[in-house]
């Protein structure tokens, strides 16, 4: 790697005392980094360095499936053309931080480089998780998190006579991601899962259901509460087979991922003085234990947990919220990180998922939350709905291959509205394309013969989804 | 650094030369091989014919190289996607030559513009045989023009053929491709409808009309009566007034169809459904391009420089349309008031004080939305627009606008109706993506999209904060806008070449777009709506 280009930013910040002309670094350029450094840009001239060891610019994460499966080219993930950060006086070093003094208010880039900060901002994401298997350090064994992990599985899986079977570890997003991008190459997918149904700790059984059908569907083999024991080297010490801790049956392979969840990356951290817990703790303000120093996205760690909310939370748009609040903050005017109403969406192979509000799986259930559950008899639609047992009180949505309003139902849990308002005005929230069918009649039906109620749908209507 | 490091520093990408041999997803099954060659046999038989080679039997034939074409495009349409779920179907479109800027796309795109060069100025080659029997390809589709229109073919009949046997064949595809999305099924049935019936069909029973008492014994003239002005530039030439004009009623209704479709219909619908309405659901362009060119649409240019490079020629072609047809018009009129009302001086004049006014209400009322270079540019082309009538009236030399009427008429069919629509806007179609004229020429698009822009209510929506930036929406918008750079922001996409394809829709992996009319007020959010943060921070996000 060339550091040269680089030297330049060895500088003295006492160099200058002046506030605004302040030295930004911020270690990480993903979304929640970049959303800072968008923001501070926005309200200040500040000095802003990204350093960051994975790519030369900002790219999405979470399309990284779509490169491998041929729908685009790795430019095609990154929002903002190559021209973008020099216009917006954004500096970019490509670099890995080896070390955080908080003394002397420096990092150590790539083990010997000097970077000084007035302010650090600390956004470096997550990195996936392994417990121990034997064998989980071997060549073939990967995660699915970064640009090196994508590159990784071009190497490890490029087609399928290099990669005759691949076994992924953990069912979760990333591994059904993962046996998708798979399966679009040809390679035969076993796909080991610890819960007795797809994603149930998160997902209510009806829905969990209708996409443990849907992987099988999709010729994926499917293996429901099983785990791994260990990964099995082959001579040259590269991974072979794994071996299922139920039944002790060997399964020949040439691609492992371990898919089981991420943490975040802070190993680098570990003597800096920083707080750290799981993740990197900060307070509301995503201060950390020590004056100027912040931490956004994967990698920060509330106290504790905001609402309903994880303390962790590995989430896009979380992550884009924190960069926000923290901007304000470093601009000088300190405020809360306060995200709203909990929302998420994704897309298990051809079925989309959006939730709105909270509903929990059986394990998570809360004991005042009633569930409604509808599913479509021959299609892959369902939706599920969450109130109060007591108030009726609507308290959140799933839905399966129905796509809904943000804006309206964020109004509907603003306004704490009864459960069959939302039932009798669901058109209203609808987000389909135009001309999709509609099936809030049998939805309601349903709903009207659960709970012994007579409701009518109303029609869709423009002046109260534009309010 | 350890092993997997250094293998790392040269980051390995789709081995293509693999993918030549056949590995998923880029591999045919040997079915989707022999429905290749069928359509390549059908196709072969058009170009022996180009030879020379004569076939006994014409129309038998002329149906087996059509059957061919048709049947070998469904089975490879059929091969490629009945076997799957439905849902998106674009694994590996980047990894595929034909697809990506790669060998094949190459081919194909030189063998279209090579098709399109001979067909616009080297009809002969075709077969065109002047005051005598046509020979070789136009021969060959002889036996259907007749049953049509009761005429020869000619090399417009033989293109208007193949076009429309493409977007029937093609379209099928399309509809399996996204046999999960009504709203572009319903799409692509109506531009097959159009296509077939009101650009193909009906315009050769016309021709049988010709001569006919119902039209007063008048030749209506050549008419597809979808088509707009400017798209058919040339439909207030002298010839074709003369022709309406001597077909009795019907020819006049045509006449005056044609003027309220740009000056009345069109605007109503593009107020209630965007652009769209035309240009992904009616236009024959747009068929070819959803249809024959959706592989394509991931090649358009999405960068900022694209987009201003658009913005320049489109709308200079619109004034380059506008002026010619001015001029052409102008040409033939007469300067005696009592013969007809219309004169030259009136035409001018008339002409002058509609595009004043369309220029002052727009600077009016709507000049805020306007960014500092589309002022520039519209200031400077009405400008550069009433100077050339005042030049006119103060010199009054025979011709208006420096040049003689013929000549510009000549230039623009040159350049905008022949390079520009035929050539660049369909044979680059594997290089610049599947609407390079619809994007950067065509001026029918320029003055739906500024309506659309100002005057709609059409919007896609952006549904909150559900954006995660992925790009599927920038790289498959055929347009080449940059979808993602509005919906990671939760704004609106409200812009005036966007054709209402639906796609972008079709392909976001989070339910964030949606394509829908609704009220003008809060249309255009330039404020970044991003819920999901509390209240506070939105008002601190977007005062900036």
């Amino acid at each position: 790697m060339v550091y040269d280009k680089f030297l330049y930013l060895v500088t003295t910040h006492s160099l200058t005392k002046n506030c605004e002309m302040d030295t930004i670094v911020i270690i990480g350029n993903g979304i929640a980094g970049v959303s800072a450094a968008r923001h501070i840009r926005k309200l200040s001239d500040k000095r802003i360095i990204i350093v960051s060891a994975e790519t030369d610019y900002f790219f999405s994460r979470t399309a990284l499936m779509y490169v491998y499966m041929g729908h685009m080219k790795f430019e095609h993930t990154q929002p903002y053309e190559n021209w973008f950060w020099k216009k917006n006086r954004i500096e970019l070093v490509k670099a890995y931080v080896s070390k955080v003094d908080t003394s002397k208010k420096e990092l150590i880039l790539d083990g010997s480089e000097i970077l000084a900060y007035d302010k650090l901002i600390l956004a470096t994401g997550s990195k996936p998780n392994k417990f121990g298997w034997p064998g989980q350090d071997l060549p073939g064994v990967q995660g699915l998190y970064s640009k090196q992990d994508l590159d990784l599985m071009e190497i490890n899986a490029p087609n399928k006579n290099v990669c005759k079977r691949a076994v992924i570890v953990g069912g979760g997003l990333i591994g059904i991601e993962m046996a998708e991008m798979l399966r679009t190459r040809d390679i035969p997918v076993t796909f080991l899962v610890r819960e007795k149904s797809f994603w149930n700790g998160v997902l209510p059984d009806g829905e969990s259901a209708m996409i443990s059908e849907h992987i099988l569907d999709h010729h994926i083999d499917l293996r429901l509460g099983t785990n791994l024991k260990a990964i099995v080297p082959d001579e040259n010490g590269r991974a072979k087979s794994i071996i299922v801790e139920e039944t002790g049956e060997e399964i020949a392979c040439d691609l492992v991922g371990l898919t089981a969840g991420v943490s975040p990356n802070i190993d680098f951290l570990k003597d800096s003085g920083i707080e750290l817990g799981r993740g990197i703790k900060v307070n509301r303000y995503l201060e950390t234990n020590i004056p100027d120093i912040y931490a956004i996205g994967d990698c920060a760690e509330q106290h504790e947990g905001i609402g309903n909310r994880r303390p962790i939370e590995a989430v896009w748009y979380t992550g884009r919220m924190m960069g926000e609040t923290v901007a304000q903050t470093i601009c000088g005017n300190r405020i809360q990180y306060k995200p709203g109403h909990w929302f998420n969406s994704a897309k298990f192979l051809d079925i989309e998922y959006q939730t709105y509000g909270w509903v929990f799986s059986k394990r998570g259930r809360k004991d005042y939350e009633a569930h409604f559950h509808w599913r479509h008899p021959s299609e892959n639609i369902c939706i599920t709905v969450a109130f109060h047992k007591e108030s009726e009180q609507f308290l959140g949505i799933n839905t399966f291959g129905i796509r809904m309003r943000h804006e309206v139902f964020d109004r509907w849990l603003t306004e704490e509205r009864n459960v069959d308002h939302i039932m009798e005005h669901l058109a209203d929230a609808n987000f389909d394309p135009e001309f999709y069918r509609h099936h809030e009649k049998d939805i309601l039906a349903k709903y009207n013969l659960d709970n012994g109620k007579s409701i009518r749908p109303k029609k869709k209507s423009l002046k109260r989804i534009f309010v | 650094m350890n092993s997997i490091d250094v293998e790392l520093d040269n980051p390995p990408t789709y081995d293509r030369s693999m993918a030549l041999t056949g590995q998923p997803p880029v591999t045919m099954s040997w079915k989707q091989k022999l429905a290749v060659l069928i359509g390549m046999f059908g196709l072969s038989i058009v170009l022996l014919a180009a030879f020379n080679l004569s076939f006994p039997n014409k129309s038998f034939w002329f149906s087996v190289a059509m059957l061919s074409i048709v049947s070998g495009t469904v089975w490879f349409a059929w091969e490629a996607y009945m076997h799957k779920h439905p849902g998106i179907k674009n694994d590996g479109v980047w990894f595929k030559s034909v697809s990506s800027l790669g060998f094949w796309g190459w081919i194909v795109g030189i063998a279209l513009t090579g098709f399109y060069i001979v067909l616009y100025f080297y009809p002969e080659y075709l077969g065109l045989v002047k005051d005598g029997d046509n020979k070789g390809i136009i021969a060959l589709f002889d036996p259907l023009s007749r049953i049509l229109s009761g005429n020869p073919a000619s090399q417009w009949f033989v293109y208007g053929t193949l076009y429309t046997v493409g977007i029937l064949a093609f379209g099928i595809k399309f509809l399996w491709k996204y046999r999960h999305n009504r709203y572009e099924r319903i799409r692509t049935f109506s531009v097959m409808f159009f296509q077939l019936s009101f650009a193909f069909l009906i315009p050769e029973f016309m021709a049988r009309l010709n001569g006919h008492k119902v039209v007063d014994g008048g030749n209506i003239p050549y008419l597809d009566l979808k088509l707009m002005w400017p798209l058919n530039y040339y439909n207030f030439e002298s010839y074709r007034i003369k022709g309406f004009l001597s077909s009795g009623n019907i020819g006049f209704a045509m006449l005056i169809f044609s003027i309220l479709l740009i000056f009345v219909i069109s605007p109503i619908l593009t107020y209630k459904y965007g652009k769209r309405w035309y240009c992904s659901w009616v236009c024959g362009c747009g068929a070819l391009a959803e249809t024959v060119g959706d592989p394509f649409r991931q090649l358009s240019d999405k960068s900022l420089r694209a987009w201003k490079i658009e913005r320049w020629v489109i709308h200079s072609v619109v004034v380059f349309v506008t002026l010619m047809t001015t001029a052409v018009i102008y040409s033939y009129l007469g300067n005696d008031s009592s013969k007809y009302w219309l004169t030259k001086t009136t035409f001018l004049i008339g002409v002058a004080v509609l595009l004043t006014t369309i220029f002052a209400l727009v600077m009016l009322f709507k000049r805020d939305e306007f960014k500092k270079d589309a002022k520039f540019g519209a200031i400077g082309y009405f400008i550069i627009i009433m100077a050339l009538i005042a030049f006119h009236f103060f010199s009054n030399d025979g011709h208006v606008f420096l040049f003689k009427s013929g000549t510009l008429r000549k230039t623009y069919s040159f350049l905008i109706g022949s390079i520009f629509s035929g050539v660049i806007g369909t044979g680059f179609y594997p290089i610049l993506g599947n609407r390079p004229w619809c994007r950067f020429g065509c001026p029918m698009a320029a003055i739906l999209g500024f309506q659309q822009r100002l005057f709609s209510k059409f919007r896609i929506t952006t549904n909150g904060g559900q954006c995660i930036s992925c790009g599927n929406c920038s790289t498959y918008c055929e347009m080449g806008i940059d979808v993602r750079a509005y919906a990671q922001k939760g704004e609106n996409i409200v812009r005036s070449s966007c054709v209402g394809c639906g796609i972008c829709s079709a392909v976001c992996p989070r339910g964030v777009l949606k394509l829908e009319n609704g009220p003008l007020k809060g249309r255009i959010d330039s404020n970044q709506v991003l819920l999901g943060n509390d209240v506070d921070l939105m008002k601190l996000v977007n005062s900036k």
